[in-house]
């Protein structure tokens, strides 16, 4: 590719990118009243969307072969038991972080 | 007493540093996160022979983690842009979802909106629907202040990446866990905050099946399908004892 190709291209993903993100203001602009339906899943959705993305965090992770998704395990169940534990973004994340990083260097 | 009543009489002069102050802490995750997925980003990138200058281009316009990884692909090959546009909706199509739940929370953002919904990335709506504004903060800017925040980490770590990434030599495999535990952290804190979990082990056992039938590249868009399918006709069974 060119650079004004290259740019061109660029353009083309920031655009299409925010027609993703804009839509449902598009559809539903202030002025309309958000139909029951709508309210009702914008609240419902954040939950349902959370246990979709530590999905796709995990999409990789193999159960049938070594290591059998035991770091990320570890990791997961760290960040979970210590967060109901202590309630401390930093420990939690950085922690599991930390923790994850030894065992995938121990266990490779 | 004196600080309780100090919270409760906020300085009005200074509602955004307020905001700021508060919404720091929020971003710290997405900054350890964001700061390491840019560099990873930005040595990709420059690894295939483009100039540094495109990444944070890329961070500052288009700003979207996974699509910015795909970019690097569609932009090494042949100039084609209906495969662009094409790519970029189907790895970007999670999205249409999102704008659902803050449509209230931005109704009142003004000026600030358009960035808003700009911004929306996994990150960010995650953080955005679960961060609580202290009282003494304006809660525009501080949900203002999250979203830039998050950029800002982003596109550094873009940069940081581009141009000195072949300086980098510590082994930093396994670091982009730190995305991860945002969002189990996150997660843990909605279960803690509602009875009816309902919800999120829909979203866990829709995309876990899907992910089965579709495998790790396909999966995202049919979950996003089946989940607003089923949240859509089941109402009073996920609405109940939800409060938010």
């Amino acid at each position: 590719m060119t650079n004004t190709q290259i740019l061109f291209s660029i353009a083309i993903m920031a655009v299409c990118t925010l027609l993703t993100r804009i839509f449902p203001f598009l559809i539903l602009p202030d002025h309309k009243k958000t139909p029951v339906l709508v309210q009702y899943l914008g609240t419902v959705l954040p939950f349902a969307i959370i246990g979709m993305l530590v999905v796709y965090c995990f999409k990789n992770v193999s159960l049938l072969q070594y290591p059998f998704g035991i770091p990320e395990l570890t990791g997961f169940l760290f960040v979970v038991l210590v967060h109901r534990w202590k309630h401390h973004l930093l420990l939690s994340i950085g922690g599991g972080t930390l923790l994850y990083m030894t065992v995938i260097r121990f266990i490779l | 007493m004196t600080v309780a009543a100090e919270q409760t009489n906020p300085l009005k002069s200074k509602p955004k540093i307020e905001a700021l102050k508060a919404a720091f802490p929020y971003s710290l995750p997405v900054m350890v996160g964001y700061v390491v997925l840019g560099i990873a980003f930005g040595i990709i990138l420059t690894g295939k022979g483009f100039s540094w200058w495109l990444a944070p281009v890329m961070g500052l316009f288009i700003y979207a983690g996974s699509m910015q990884f795909v970019a690097v692909d569609l932009l090494s090959a042949v100039f084609n842009p209906f495969q662009i546009v094409i790519m970029t909706l189907t790895v970007n199509a999670r999205h249409l979802f999102y704008g659902i739940s803050m449509l209230n929370k931005f109704r009142s953002m003004g000026k600030k909106k358009p960035y808003m919904i700009f911004s929306l990335t996994d990150e960010t709506y995650s953080l955005l629907c679960s961060a609580v504004p202290p009282q003494q903060a304006d809660e525009n800017w501080f949900y203002f202040f999250i979203s830039a925040l998050n950029q800002v980490y982003w596109v550094t770590g873009c940069i940081l990446g581009a141009v000195g990434g072949s300086f980098l030599h510590y082994d930093t495999t396994g670091i982009d866990f730190a995305m991860t535990a945002l969002f189990i952290v996150i997660m843990v804190e909605q279960w803690e905050k509602t009875s009816n979990h309902l919800p999120v082990m829909t979203g866990i056992v829709i995309s876990v099946v899907n992910l089965l039938i579709f495998g790790p590249k396909n999966f995202i868009i049919p979950s996003m399908i089946v989940i607003f399918l089923i949240l859509s006709l089941f109402p009073e069974k996920f609405r109940s004892r939800i409060s938010t």
